[in-house]
C-alpha cells in the first residue's frame, strides 16, 4: 500500500488526472453494465448512461481527433479510436464503445509511464551531474553552479561531493568513486598533479583543484550529451518500423472500408460487417508497434551506460549485434601498454639482483618505457644516481655511477662498445647490460596481455565473432607472441598508422559487419572507418569519446563480451517485439474478418501488445 | 546551422515519425531528426532562413498534433 502511494505521488499531474479518469470510468461502466443485466429500461436511457463513462475516459481523444482531422490528419490515432467507438455507439454496441475507449486510455497511460520510467532510469544510472561547485576567490569560498566555473579557477571539493569540472589536483590526496562513469567499483587513488575527471565522487580527502576547462567542455557534460543524443542515430529496424506504420494504418483503414461496403452490398447485413470493420479500425493504430523498437534501443543504451559503456546510437548497437569480425589494436587494447620484466639472466659471477641494480642505475634518468619498467622491477633496490650519462638514441645508455661504467641497451650498443658476449636467440624485447667493458647479463621484458584478454576473445568468438584480427606497429615477434597468448586468428604487424587504415579497408566486408577496438587516440582514423569503432579507456579522454561510436569507459577488455551480449539482447528484443506485434495484429484482423473476434478482443490485442512490448524492452534496464 | 529543440507533450511515437517526415519536406531543411525517446528535434537547415524554416517546422508539428509545442530557448 505504501509502495502504491509512493508510486502515485511520483506521477505528473497529467498522469494522475488520466489515472483518475480511467478508474472513475471503469467503476461507472461496471455499474451501468450490471444495471443493464438486471433491469429492462429503454435503450436510449442506457445510451445516455454509457455515455458518461465514455466521455469521462475519452473526451480528450474526441477533442484531439476533431482538431487533427481539421488539419487533414485522417490516419491519426485519436481519430481512428473516435471513429471506431462512435461507430460502435451508432450500431448499438454501447459496452464495446466504452470498453474500447477505456482500454485505449489505459494503454496510453502505461506507455507514457514506461517511456518516462526508462528516461528517468537512464538519468539515474548516469547520476554524474554535479549540482554545485565551491570556488576559492581571494581565500574566500563561494558556491557557484558548475556552469560558472572558468578555466584556471581554484576549486575545493570535499569528501562526498562530485568533481564539478575536469581539473588538476593542486593540494590534497583522495580516492575517487568512478562507478557512475566507468561501472567499476574500485576507487581510484588521486594525488597532486593528477587529473580529476568531472562527475566522479570525491571519497576520502579534501581536494584543492585548478579547473582545466569550463563545464561544457568537461567530461561530464559531454557524456550526458552523448547519451541523450544517442536516440537520434536511429537503427535500421526503427526506420523500417516507422516506414511500415506509414503504410500499415492506411492499408488497414482501407480494408475496413472495403469490409464495411462490399459484403454489405452482397448480404444486405450492415450491422455484422460494419461491426467487423470497426474492429479493423481499433487494430489499425500503429503506435504500440512503433514505440517498441526505439524503446528497446533506448533501454539497451541505458543498460549499457550503467556498465560504463557509452553507445552513441541504436544503429551501432544493431550493427554490433551482427558483427562477424573483430579487429584490435595491440598496445593499450589487448596489452596493458606497460612492459614487465619477465626474465633476468645474469652473467656468471653475478646475482639477479646485482644485474638489476646495474641496469636500473644506468637507466636512472631515462624516460624510455623499457627504462621505466626496469626501475619498477627494481623498486626495492636503493639506487645511486649516475654522475655521467650519455644516451645513444635507439641503442641505450652509457652511465657512470658507483665507480663503474655501465652500458644498458640493445645488442648493437654492446657490440659498438666492444663488449664480448653471445646474443640471445629468441625475439622478445631485451636490455643487455655490461659493466666496465665486461658482459653482465640480459633482462627480458614483455608487453603483457591485459588480464582476461584471452577469455574475452574466447567469449567474443562464442558470441558469434568468426574472425579476430590484430593490427600493430610492433615487430613481428612481439606481436605474434601477444596474438598467440590472447588467441587472435590473424596478426598484421609493423604497420604505420596509414597502413592500419589500408589494412582495415581490406578487412571491411559488405554483408558482415566489423568492429574495431582501439584506444581512440592514435587510431582515430581507423576507428572512424570501421562499421563500429570502439574506444577503450575513454575515461578522461575526450579524443577517444569524440572519435568512437562506442566508448568503453575503463580499460577492462572483459567489457567487450558484455557489450556484444547487450547488443545481441537488444536486437533480440526488437525482433521479438516486431514479430509478436505483427502476428497478433494480423491474427486479430483475420479473426475479425471471419467474425470470430469482437471489439473487446481487438482493443485487448492492441493495448496488450503495446504493454507486453514495453515490458519486454524494459528488461534491458534491469541490472 | 544545426540546433536542437525540446518538444513538449510529444505523446506518441508514430506522431514523431509523421512530424519528422513533414518537417523534412520543408524547403531549406537539410536534415531533421525527431526523437520520441529524447522528446527533442534536431534541425539542420539553411542559415539565412533558419528562423523562418523553424516557424514552418513548428507549423508542420502542430498539424500532426496540435498539443505539441516547440520550446525555443
Amino acid at each position: 500500500m505504501k509502495k502504491l502511494k509512493r508510486w502515485y505521488l511520483r506521477l505528473t499531474r497529467k498522469q494522475k488526472l488520466l489515472l483518475l479518469r480511467i478508474l472513475l470510468a471503469v467503476v461507472l461502466f461496471a455499474c451501468v453494465f450490471t444495471l443493464e443485466r438486471l433491469t429492462e429500461l429503454h435503450k436510449l436511457i442506457f445510451l445516455a448512461l454509457y455515455l458518461v463513462p465514455y466521455l469521462i475516459a475519452g473526451y480528450d481523444v474526441l477533442i484531439r481527433s476533431g482538431r487533427n482531422i481539421s488539419h487533414g490528419q485522417v490516419f491519426d490515432e485519436n481519430f481512428l479510436m473516435s471513429l471506431a467507438t462512435v461507430g460502435a455507439l451508432v450500431i448499438g454496441e454501447y459496452p464495446e464503445a466504452v470498453f474500447v475507449m477505456v482500454f485505449y486510455q489505459i494503454g496510453e497511460l502505461f506507455q507514457n509511464l514506461a517511456v518516462e520510467k526508462s528516461r528517468r532510469s537512464i538519468s539515474d544510472l548516469m547520476d554524474i551531474c554535479p549540482e554545485t561547485a565551491t570556488r576559492l576567490v581571494n581565500g574566500e569560498e563561494e558556491t557557484v553552479s558548475p556552469e560558472e566555473v572558468a578555466p584556471g579557477d581554484i576549486l575545493l571539493v570535499r569528501p562526498g561531493e562530485k568533481i564539478p569540472v575536469d581539473a588538476r589536483v593542486l593540494e590534497g590526496a583522495s580516492a575517487l568513486d568512478t562507478a557512475a562513469l566507468t561501472g567499476e567499483s574500485a576507487p581510484r587513488e588521486i594525488a597532486v598533479g593528477d587529473k580529476a575527471v568531472s562527475g566522479c565522487v570525491n571519497l576520502t580527502g579534501m581536494l584543492k583543484l585548478e579547473a582545466l576547462c569550463g563545464y561544457e567542455d568537461s567530461a561530464v557534460s559531454k557524456i550526458l550529451e552523448l547519451v541523450e543524443n544517442a536516440s537520434f542515430n536511429k537503427a535500421k529496424s526503427e526506420n523500417f518500423i516507422t516506414k511500415f506504420a506509414k503504410y500499415y494504418t492506411p492499408a488497414v483503414v482501407l480494408a475496413a472500408v472495403l469490409l464495411a461496403v462490399i459484403p454489405t452490398a452482397i448480404t444486405k447485413d450492415p450491422a455484422t460487417w460494419v461491426y467487423r470493420a470497426l474492429i479493423f479500425l481499433v487494430v489499425s493504430c500503429p503506435c504500440a508497434v512503433v514505440i517498441s523498437v526505439p524503446l528497446a534501443f533506448f533501454a539497451g543504451i541505458g543498460g549499457a551506460s550503467a556498465k560504463g559503456l557509452l553507445v552513441k546510437g541504436g544503429n551501432y548497437l544493431e550493427t554490433l549485434a551482427g558483427a562477424k569480425t573483430a579487429v584490435f589494436d595491440k598496445t593499450g587494447t589487448l596489452t596493458a601498454g606497460a612492459f614487465r620484466v619477465t626474465e633476468i639472466l645474469p652473467a656468471e659471477g653475478l646475482t639477479e639482483r646485482q644485474l638489476l641494480t646495474l641496469a636500473a642505475g644506468a637507466e636512472y634518468y631515462s624516460n624510455h618505457p623499457l627504462a621505466v619498467s626496469i626501475r619498477t622491477a627494481a623498486a626495492d633496490v636503493k639506487l645511486t644516481p649516475p654522475t655521467k650519462v650519455a644516451e645513444a638514441a635507439g641503442r641505450g645508455v652509457k652511465a657512470e655511477f658507483s665507480g663503474n661504467v655501465v652500458l644498458a641497451g640493445n645488442a648493437v650498443l654492446l657490440r659498438d662498445e666492444g663488449v664480448d658476449f653471445v646474443a640471445q636467440k629468441d625475439d622478445s624485447t631485451m636490455v643487455y647490460v655490461a659493466a666496465d667493458g665486461r658482459y653482465a647479463g640480459v633482462i627480458k621484458l614483455e608487453d603483457v596481455p591485459k588480464p582476461g584478454a584471452r577469455e574475452a576473445i574466447a567469449a567474443l568468438r562464442q558470441a558469434g565473432v568468426k574472425k579476430t584480427v590484430m593490427l600493430t606497429g610492433d615487430r613481428r615477434a612481439a606481436a605474434e607472441k601477444v596474438g598467440e597468448a590472447v588467441g587472435i586468428d590473424e596478426v598484421f604487424c609493423a604497420l604505420l598508422p596509414q597502413e592500419k587504415v589500408e589494412k582495415l579497408k581490406g578487412l571491411l566486408h559488405k554483408k558482415e559487419p566489423l568492429f574495431y577496438v582501439g584506444d581512440g587516440i592514435n587510431d582515430a582514423p581507423v576507428i572512424r572507418l570501421a562499421d563500429v569503432g570502439v574506444a577503450m579507456g575513454g575515461f578522461g579522454s575526450d579524443a577517444a569519446i569524440e572519435a568512437a561510436d562506442i566508448v568503453v569507459m575503463d580499460d577492462d577488455i572483459r567489457k567487450l563480451p558484455l557489450l556484444l551480449s547487450i547488443a545481441k539482447k537488444t536486437r533480440r528484443i526488437v525482433t521479438e517485439n516486431v514479430v509478436f506485434a505483427l502476428v497478433v495484429k494480423l491474427a486479430v484482423l483475420a479473426l475479425a474478418t471471419l467474425g470470430i473476434a469482437n471489439m473487446w478482443l481487438g482493443v485487448l490485442a492492441d493495448v496488450g501488445v503495446a504493454v507486453l512490448c514495453i515490458l519486454n524492452s524494459m528488461r534491458m534496464l534491469k541490472k | 546551422m544545426k540546433k536542437s529543440y525540446r518538444l513538449e507533450d510529444l505523446d506518441c511515437a508514430n506522431c514523431a515519425a509523421k512530424m519528422e517526415r513533414a518537417v523534412a519536406g520543408v524547403a531549406g531543411v537539410n536534415r531533421v531528426t525527431i526523437s520520441f525517446m529524447a522528446q527533442k528535434m534536431v534541425l539542420d537547415a539553411a542559415d539565412e532562413r533558419f528562423e523562418a524554416i523553424l516557424d514552418e517546422a513548428e507549423a508542420c508539428i502542430k498539424r500532426v498534433d496540435a498539443n505539441c509545442r516547440v520550446i525555443r530557448k
